[in-house]
């Protein structure tokens, strides 16, 4: 069916919204990449063949008229939860079933579809509390879920769901009732910075490219998403893929782009099929392709897979990338919205700031700005993983500060262990401390603590992380992931990673702080690209902020929070040990001696640590630290 | 002062400059550049050339565009401290061999180094040392001196259009390698050397042959004849010591007979014959009515190479004519074959690729190479040199007999529309002064990539293109055969400019230098009293003597198709 004008665009959804207010009973599976990993499909096909064997009525997609005695069962996005996954929903209660098995679903029917009873077990508990339903769980209580309001809520391969939500209304706002330069008016007054890591005012990019006179122009949507610890962006391709797609129609029409291009990296399998099902979807309904709704506005869309590698995240790498081009940043000017992909002029946004706009069109841009604080409005997600109780995605205001995520929303460390930092923006972040925790999460505040909210990820560390290892650990990964363009970055990421090597591994010399800090200078000052400038700053913050830290890996070969391997020395107890030097025969380089049927002695100048005497010795007399 | 900006403090006029660099440099303020080639496209990788803005923020000069207003500075103390720093990270894993690389002296990177102050490289160099990609005969690979400012990718992609190297890898295994690590001489490189011209390191240079030349000139049963071609005159003279481009034919035959040569004879010789038989073989063309496509060029190696490997279906469109180098081989060849001593001929060439020619098995004649080795203008200048020879205190030489005449039109081969000019004075029909100097203003000189002109003939008219750098030619190629143009003749040279630009001559990296070489073989030209070829009395002692029933045999090559 293709829609050919603005009224059966409003009764269609009508239709569907009449319809989706007649479900009231519904069992929502999460099929998020996490749950689906942990078996939710499984769990998805288990409970459909127990509805089908008990005769239970239910719907598996939104019918136009049900009863409001069926069940539907529906396969949604990510919830964001994932560390409790899979996740199963059931309404109108508005229960959570965590940690969900196979196993669980004989009695999810019996007892809550057909009994209507909890099972209490599946429920979510913190602290000895019992969380029936999910909107008193203290992970989505602090929330303000924005871009991920559908996720988990609607099917993302239905586009009849998203209408159902109110879906495609602010492009009906757009196309019929605004004018090109309101619609970039808009999102300029709303001051909606760019998700991507940088925070460019996304209206002012849009007045630029609008500006430009050279045709076709195109809008791009950045979902390279390279920060391995960040997962929003495919989170959003995946739960609600139109939300995204509505957002680049939106920047189409208000700039005159005629073709659109998603650049997703091949590793997100599930979002690249979801997209290509909703733009089929929108295209046989007329929302996209050839005159939209009627209109003599055109924008084609083209799904284009990237290899994975980091740096085709960066602009002109990623549009280079689009071309077949090597994946390789350019020297800039000419600047993206001049001279962008196929060398004309394009909107490159990212995923979340696409999500954005369809919000800030439909309800103004003063309504937005009321969210966060005035220079930085709106919620953000941030990917919370490492050492919290509640790892997941979260959606809160921007604004809101470090302590409210890591403790009333992420639960606190877990095991009840003292934090430490967070690394924050991804790769090319850098770190927060105790000290820092009131800090509001914002685009200007975290610049001037010397981090960026870049990719969103928070990776949080307690007391028992290396912070110089962190930095290796980055560095590691910055390092393997430039294109090898310019030479500070190719060369000196190497450098600097070849001395963070030595530092962990117990090699580390005088100078080596000094010299880190000077290679640092060099790169971020020189190289040619933002990943490349960007890629010392987890060193520079974590010298910044642990200098004491690297002084005593370096001075007293010593890893204060024994994570080092190389730094931790391997000793007998001399109250286990029987003398039968088993240990000193095993030893590669005869670093333990002693006689026989006394304590042995480990000479920790020879040792080399290679935990071979642990492991032979028969009285566990050998251990490390 | 509307369009001025401030560079070190100093209000500098802003013109058409592409980018702050030229003007920075216009201003007389020299600038580190490893990556930038003013012929090539900005690729901003080497990042030298930073300059800090009166804000403080840093760019690179080349890919900033000069505004008005703008303030900037070019030597400031963390500019110094940031580039040291980057020559130091290049240095790091450079094999620092300095002393034993064929660039020592010529090398951009030693240079910078050097003017930096970089004393001390704090890293240990951990780049595996390769080997050499030594399968071509003209070119060698040592990817170990590569620092990746992918100059040679891109002449060799954006103004050769033949795109044989590419980088591979990512981070520190960044290379620039054929597709699939293939050998040079397996790739569709032709051998033209213009990566090595711009190349600023030893990574790529020009296979040298100058321990070959020694042991024949050492040997006492040898007769070593050389042959110099045009282009070698006006590149010579200003590395050894005269200062300027101008034609130093003379000095370079004194030299070469001061390093034992036992015969030295100049190319244009048998460019003359070259002329005689491509206008012959062109208006045989052309009467015959085989007009569809036109006659193309044989005396350029990197084109044949070219035509071979990307347009195989052009190679009988290609004159039959051997190259003037192959030429003057044949005839001494055919001179000398039954002589008591072993004859060993040498060309001095402008050219890399003429070291592949020479190697040609269809140029063989009674089974041998009739040029035994090829070397460059910069090879001949090292033999001068390592020789203790003062050039500029040389007393002037003629060429040897019997091949000592040559013209005008022989000596212009070496720069793009010379040999069209040339079989254009062949083919006049008004051999006056007035006439054939006229010849020079109807389109065939200059140094653009693609010229065109016509001459009457018959009823109607020839249409000639003239085009130099392969990706100008493989361009006009396309528009041959898609039928967009229509031309009786091209003359194709693959260096950007014809020989004089070629990859054998001395470094540079000025525009003006190509100028300069082509402005001198023009004036070289005006010092002969014959101006077209078929006045050269030489050419019909040849017909008359070696070549009587041998033209064929001994001038025509016919080349296989390759795959």
């Amino acid at each position: 069916m293709k829609l050919n004008n603005r009224k059966e665009l409003i009764a269609l959804r009508k239709e569907y919204i009449a319809a989706r207010s007649k479900e009231l009973k519904k069992i929502l599976v999460c099929t998020g990449t996490g749950c689906m990993a942990s078996g939710s499909m499984d769990i998805y096909n288990k409970l459909a063949q127990l509805i089908k064997d008990n005769n239970i009525v239910c719907e598996l997609a939104l019918v136009k008229d049900p009863h409001s005695d069926d069940i539907r069962m529906c396969k949604t996005g990510c919830t964001g939860f994932c560390e409790m996954g899979p996740l199963v929903r059931i309404e109108p209660q508005g229960w959570l079933y965590t940690k969900v098995k196979v196993e669980d679903c004989d009695e999810i029917i019996e007892k809550t579809i057909l009994g209507g009873e909890l099972v209490e077990r599946l429920a979510y508990k913190l602290n000895g509390t019992v969380y029936c339903e999910r909107k008193h769980i203290p992970f989505y209580e602090k929330q303000h879920r924005m871009v991920l309001e559908h996720c988990g809520e609607i099917d993302p391969e239905s586009i009849e769901e998203y209408l159902a939500v109110g879906g495609y209304e602010a492009l009906e706002k757009a196309l019929f009732e605004m004018t090109p330069d309101e619609i970039v008016q808009e999102v300029s007054d709303s001051n909606l910075r760019g998700r991507g890591g940088g925070g460019f005012p996304c209206g002012y990019k849009w007045s630029q490219v609008k500006r430009q006179k050279e045709f076709p122009k195109y809008v791009v949507c950045n979902g390279d998403e390279g920060d391995p610890g960040a997962f929003m962006d495919r989170s959003v391709m995946e739960s609600d893929p139109h939300r995204m797609l509505e957002g680049m129609l939106i920047a189409a029409v208000a700039t005159g782009a005629t073709e659109a291009y998603i650049y997703v990296r091949a590793e997100y399998p599930l979002a690249v099929s979801r997209l290509a099902n909703a733009i089929r979807q929108a295209e046989e309904l007329g929302i996209m392709g050839d005159n939209i709704l009627g209109t003599n506005i055109s924008v084609h869309f083209h799904i284009n897979r990237g290899a994975g590698a980091f740096v085709c995240g960066e602009g002109s790498a990623l549009t280079g990338s689009i071309e077949g081009k090597r994946g390789m940043p350019r020297t800039k000017p000419p600047r993206t919205v001049e001279h962008g992909l196929f060398d004309k002029p394009t909107v490159l946004n990212n995923v979340e700031t696409f999500a954005n706009v369809a919000d800030i069109v439909k309800n103004g841009a003063q309504w937005y700005k009321k969210i966060g604080p005035e220079n930085s409005p709106g919620a953000k997600t941030f990917a919370l993983s490492g050492n919290v109780v509640n790892a997941g995605l979260i959606e809160v205001p921007m604004g809101t500060t470090l302590r409210e995520v890591i403790y009333d929303i992420g639960g606190g460390m877990r095991g009840g262990k003292k934090f430490k930092a967070v690394q924050i923006g991804g790769p090319s972040g850098g770190c927060l401390t105790e000290e820092e925790l009131d800090m509001p999460l914002d685009f200007d505040s975290l610049k001037k603590a010397g981090a960026i909210i870049g990719s969103g990820g928070l990776v949080a560390m307690d007391e028992d992380t290396c912070m110089v290892e962190v930095a290796r650990f980055f560095m590691n990964f910055t390092q393997k992931e430039s294109c090898g363009k310019c030479t500070p970055c190719r060369e000196g990421t190497r450098r600097m990673l070849e001395i963070l090597e030595r530092i962990v591994n117990g090699e580390g010399r005088d100078g080596d702080i000094e010299l880190l800090e000077e290679l640092s200078d060099v790169i971020s000052n020189t190289a040619l690209c933002g990943l490349g400038k960007t890629a010392p700053s987890p060193v520079v913050s974590t010298i910044q902020k642990f200098r004491k830290e690297y002084e005593a890996h370096i001075y007293d070969k010593r890893c204060p929070a024994g994570v080092c391997k190389k730094l931790i020395p391997i000793q007998i107890d001399p109250t286990l040990c029987k003398g039968c030097s088993k240990c000193a025969r095993g030893c590669p380089v005869g670093a333990i001696t002693g006689e026989l049927k006394s304590p042995y002695h480990i000479n920790p100048e020879v040792c080399i640590k290679c935990g071979a005497c642990i492991t032979t010795c028969p009285f566990h007399a050998i251990k490390e630290g | 002062m509307a369009n001025t900006m401030k560079i070190n403090g100093l209000t500098v006029e802003i013109h058409d400059e592409k980018n702050v660099l030229e003007l920075i440099r216009k201003v007389g303020i020299e600038m580190p550049t490893l990556c930038y080639q003013p012929s090539l496209s900005i690729y901003g990788a080497c990042r030298l050339c930073m300059v800090e803005t009166s804000r403080g923020s840093l760019d690179a000069a080349c890919s900033m565009a000069p505004r008005a207003g703008m303030e900037i500075y070019t030597n400031t103390r963390r500019l110094r401290k940031y580039r040291k720093g980057i020559l130091e990270l290049l240095m790091a894993n450079h094999d620092r061999d300095c002393t034993a690389c064929e660039k020592n002296g010529n090398c951009k990177l030693q240079e910078l180094c050097y003017l930096y102050g970089l004393r001390d490289i704090r890293f240990q160099n951990l780049a595996p040392n390769p080997e050499e990609d030594r399968s071509s005969p003209s070119i060698i690979r040592n990817a170990h001196k590569c620092i990746l400012c992918g100059a040679c990718v891109r002449m060799c992609d954006e103004i050769q259009g033949v795109g044989a190297i590419y980088y591979t890898g990512r981070s520190s295994k960044v290379k620039i390698t054929t597709a699939f690590d293939h050998p040079l001489a397996e790739s569709p490189c032709v051998g033209c050397g213009q990566c090595a011209s711009v190349c600023p390191t030893g990574a790529i240079t020009i296979r040298n042959d100058i321990g070959r030349i020694w042991r024949a000139l050492d040997d006492k049963d040898s007769v070593v004849s050389v042959q110099v071609a045009p282009a070698v005159r006006v590149a010579i003279g200003k590395e050894l010591g005269l200062g300027n481009d101008n034609d130093a034919m003379g000095r370079t035959v004194a030299a070469l007979r001061a390093l034992g040569f036992d015969e030295v004879y100049d190319t244009s010789t048998t460019a003359d014959l070259t002329v005689l038989e491509e206008a012959n073989e062109f208006l045989q063309k052309v009467q015959s009515g085989d007009t569809k496509m036109p006659l193309f060029t044989s005396c350029c190696p990197g084109w044949i190479q070219y035509a071979e490997k990307k347009y195989p279906e052009l190679l009988p469109y290609i004159s039959t004519c051997r190259s003037p180098m192959q030429m003057f081989a044949s005839i001494l060849h055919e001179t000398h074959k039954n002589g008591e001593k072993k004859h060993f001929h040498v060309a001095v060439m402008p050219c890399t690729a003429k070291k592949f020619e020479a190697k040609r098995p269809e140029y063989q004649l009674d089974g041998q190479d009739p040029v035994d080795a090829v070397i460059t203008t910069k090879e001949l200048i090292d033999m001068i040199r390592g020789s203790g020879i003062v050039f500029k205190e040389l007393v002037p030489e003629a060429v040897d007999m019997p091949f000592s005449l040559a013209t005008g039109a022989g000596v212009i081969f070496g720069v793009t529309g010379g040999v069209t000019e040339a079989v254009l004075r062949y083919v006049s029909t008004d051999k006056s002064k007035t006439a054939l100097d006229a010849i020079a203003y109807t389109g065939v000189r200059g140094l653009e990539g693609v010229k065109e002109t016509t001459i009457p003939f018959g009823e109607g008219e020839l249409k000639i293109a003239i085009v130099s750098g392969l990706g100008n030619t493989g361009k006009l190629i396309e528009k041959i055969k898609n039928g967009d143009v229509h031309y009786d003749f091209v003359e194709v040279m693959a260096c950007p400019g014809g020989c004089i630009n070629g990859a054998g001559q001395p470094y540079h990296d000025k525009p003006k230098t190509v100028e300069n070489r082509s402005k001198a073989l023009y004036g070289a030209d005006k010092m002969f009293s014959l101006r077209s070829s078929e006045m050269n009395p030489v050419m019909n002692e040849l017909y008359e003597g070696v070549l009587k029933g041998k033209v064929h045999e001994l001038l025509h090559v016919h080349y296989g198709h390759k795959e």
